[in-house]
């Protein structure tokens, strides 16, 4: 009987890895193609009208545009699951810099950043998410709506500047720009609040120093992040939550005289956790996209960055490379939450 | 019965600063003190009477290109959703009148395409077709659009099971009557809410993209390139890169909290999920 039940289990787990797998094939293949889009050739496009035929020829043949499409994708795959994603367009005649060098230190610095941001911001998302389900329609849960709302529609950037802005006026916010703007008590009790917080640096730099000085150096970032994360990841828990409370079971539990805490803690969080654990993904895979826009803002050398640089030299080599890790990444990280879901769900390991 | 009591405050702050926007983005060049792209002072001069917020790095009345940027940023936007959810509305009804292999195709084509992070699509498509406000447009569009078309396909399933629209099919109705005539009506109020929705996410979009130097170009006053322009003013104190971004931020808030009341009006689909 047992054994039956793992190898059920171990059925659905494989067949999520197979389409796992597929997804990522198929968009390895979108990505490929996205130059093959482009009317007319790439090369040309790229050298522009005043390009002689020999350098336009060079280029190509760089490229490797003079093979077929589908021999160049299995080979520009099959370099990629290796590590080797070609060599960028920046280098010039002999000097030519192999894709993977300029991703690997990079990707690395954007792995930190993102993993800081999460430890901060899903314990306090999920937390935040079932008081706001707890404590639904009180005055705490009106004004987190509000506030999250808010916070969902800012852009990355904003938050950025604006907490560097604070941070670099906040030893005489009250005679800054803005300080002179609010009104004086508002602008003196915010600078007094102000002097409280430790002055982070405001430019993320990377070098050989210690783990912790690295922390703090990234705190900026790490904390931009966290804001614009934290609300999505707090109304999807909420909204989770409360569907769930909803059900027969909890209205049972509740009518037994549990208390709110033990109905949430121990009936309705076993059942939450697929849909949670699919929340989290998703909204580490939303931090994944946003770590573009703040790396740019604090001048962090991340592949976010290196991507934006490249699109904009057109550097197709290094585009596709970060475009294949930034779509892996979220592919994995929903296979990953696909998982837990059929791992936290007993009903799955009986079949019916 | 909807009475303007029961709509809630932040509801009416929404639609008060959306009024605000659209009038100073459709009589631009009546509040402007000065031209979109003219010089017409020393760079960054300070506040004063001649130019209300100061100049930018060129010597142009940020004022002045804050109220054009209205205009060209919420236009672009504006189009970008109305494109994504022609596209979108159209093929999601399509599939499901058609249905079979047809709607099979588009509906895997769609999970493939919104397995890439939008932000990260958009990048390797503008690298690939070049930065030009034409191809944001198109490019933010279609990768929107798979968005839309889930939504409507998903409630147009359910309108394929009712009666009248058997009847209709019986009837002898060509493809698009029963898209426009049978389907889109009893769809609208979820598709309506959802627009809300989707033009804060483009309009964010386009916003994060011309901030990083890929989306629209200079000359065109836009709050994104504006704040990329300005942006090392930050260190010195200066809350000019601020102001655009805090346009951006506004109006997003605007939108959402409208898109929000209308959401728990019609409620349904979208809270099941």
């Amino acid at each position: 009987m047992r054994n039956s039940l793992i190898f059920s289990v171990a059925r659905l787990i494989a067949v999520r890895l197979i389409f796992g797998c597929l997804a990522l094939f198929l968009v390895s293949m979108l990505i490929f193609m996205a130059i093959e889009l482009l009317p007319g050739d790439f090369a040309e496009a790229v050298l522009g009208r005043s390009a002689t035929p020999e350098t336009v020829d060079a280029l190509r043949r760089q490229m490797g545009l003079d093979q077929p499409a589908i021999v160049r994708y299995f080979s520009w795959i099959g370099g990629a699951i290796q590590g080797d994603f070609g060599v960028s367009m920046s280098g010039f005649g002999s000097d030519t810099r192999q894709v993977a060098d300029m991703i690997g230190p990079r990707l690395f610095n954007t792995v930190f950043l993102a993993i800081m941001a999460a430890i901060c911001a899903v314990p306090v998302a999920l937390s935040m998410g079932v008081l706001t389900a707890l404590w639904r329609n009180s005055v705490f849960d009106r004004v987190a709506s509000v506030a999250t709302l808010i916070a969902i529609s800012l852009p990355e950037f904003f938050v950025a500047y604006l907490l560097s802005y604070f941070i670099i006026s906040k030893d005489m916010f009250a005679q800054s720009q803005m300080g002179l703007l609010l009104p004086d008590f508002v602008s003196q009790g915010f600078g007094w609040l102000l002097q409280l917080v430790p002055s982070f640096p405001t430019l993320a730099i990377i070098d050989d120093a210690p783990f912790w000085e690295q922390v703090w150096r990234l705190s900026l970032p790490a904390i931009t992040l966290t804001l614009v994360s934290v609300a999505h990841m707090m109304r999807m828990t909420r909204a989770v939550l409360i569907s769930l409370l909803s059900s027969p079971y909890i209205e049972m539990a509740r009518l037994k005289g549990l208390s709110p805490m033990r109905v949430i803690l121990h009936h309705a969080l076993r059942n939450a956790w697929a849909p949670i654990a699919t929340v989290v993904a998703f909204n580490l895979a939303y931090l994944i996209a946003g770590v573009v826009v703040v790396e740019v803002v604090f001048v962090y050398p991340g592949i976010g960055q290196l991507m934006v640089d490249a699109v904009k030299t057109r550097d197709i080599p290094v585009v596709q490379a970060c475009a294949l890790i930034f779509a892996a990444a979220y592919i994995v990280l929903n296979l990953i939450a696909d998982l837990v879901a059929i791992i936290s769900n007993p009903r799955l390991l009986y079949p019916r | 019965m909807r009475t303007a009591a029961s709509v809630p405050v932040t509801a009416w702050i929404g639609f008060v600063v959306i009024a605000i926007y659209l009038f100073a983005a459709i009589f631009a060049p009546l509040l402007a003190p000065y031209g979109e792209a003219e010089l017409v002072g020393r760079p960054f001069q300070p506040w004063g009477d001649e130019f209300r917020l100061g100049t930018d790095q060129l010597g142009r009345d940020l004022l002045s290109r804050l109220i054009y940027g209205a205009r060209n940023t919420i236009g672009i936007a504006a189009l970008t959703t109305m494109l994504s959810f022609f596209i979108g509305v159209s093929l999601g009804l399509l599939a499901v009148v058609r249905g079979g292999l047809f709607d099979h195709i588009l509906s895997r084509a769609s999970d493939v395409l919104m397995s890439i992070p939008q932000l990260i699509f958009a990048l390797l498509l503008l690298s690939a077709f070049g930065a030009t406000a034409v191809n944001l447009i198109l490019i933010l569009a279609i990768i929107d659009s798979t968005r839309v078309f889930r939504l409507a396909r998903a409630t147009a399933i359910s309108v394929v099971a009712m009666d009248y629209y058997e009847a209709a099919r019986i009837r002898g109705e060509g493809v698009v009557w029963m898209m426009r005539r049978e389907i889109l009506p009893n769809i609208l109020p979820p598709l309506i809410a959802e627009v809300g929705l989707r033009f804060c996410f483009v309009f964010l979009a386009i916003s994060g993209l011309s901030f990083l130097g890929v989306g629209i170009q200079p000359p065109t006053a836009d709050w994104g390139s504006m704040v990329r322009e300005s942006a090392t003013l930050i260190s010195y104190g200066n809350i000019m890169p601020l102001l655009p971004a805090a346009a951006i931020a506004i109006l997003t808030i605007a939108v959402n909290f409208v898109a929000d009341w209308f959401l728990n009006q019609t409620s349904g689909l979208r809270d099941a999920k």
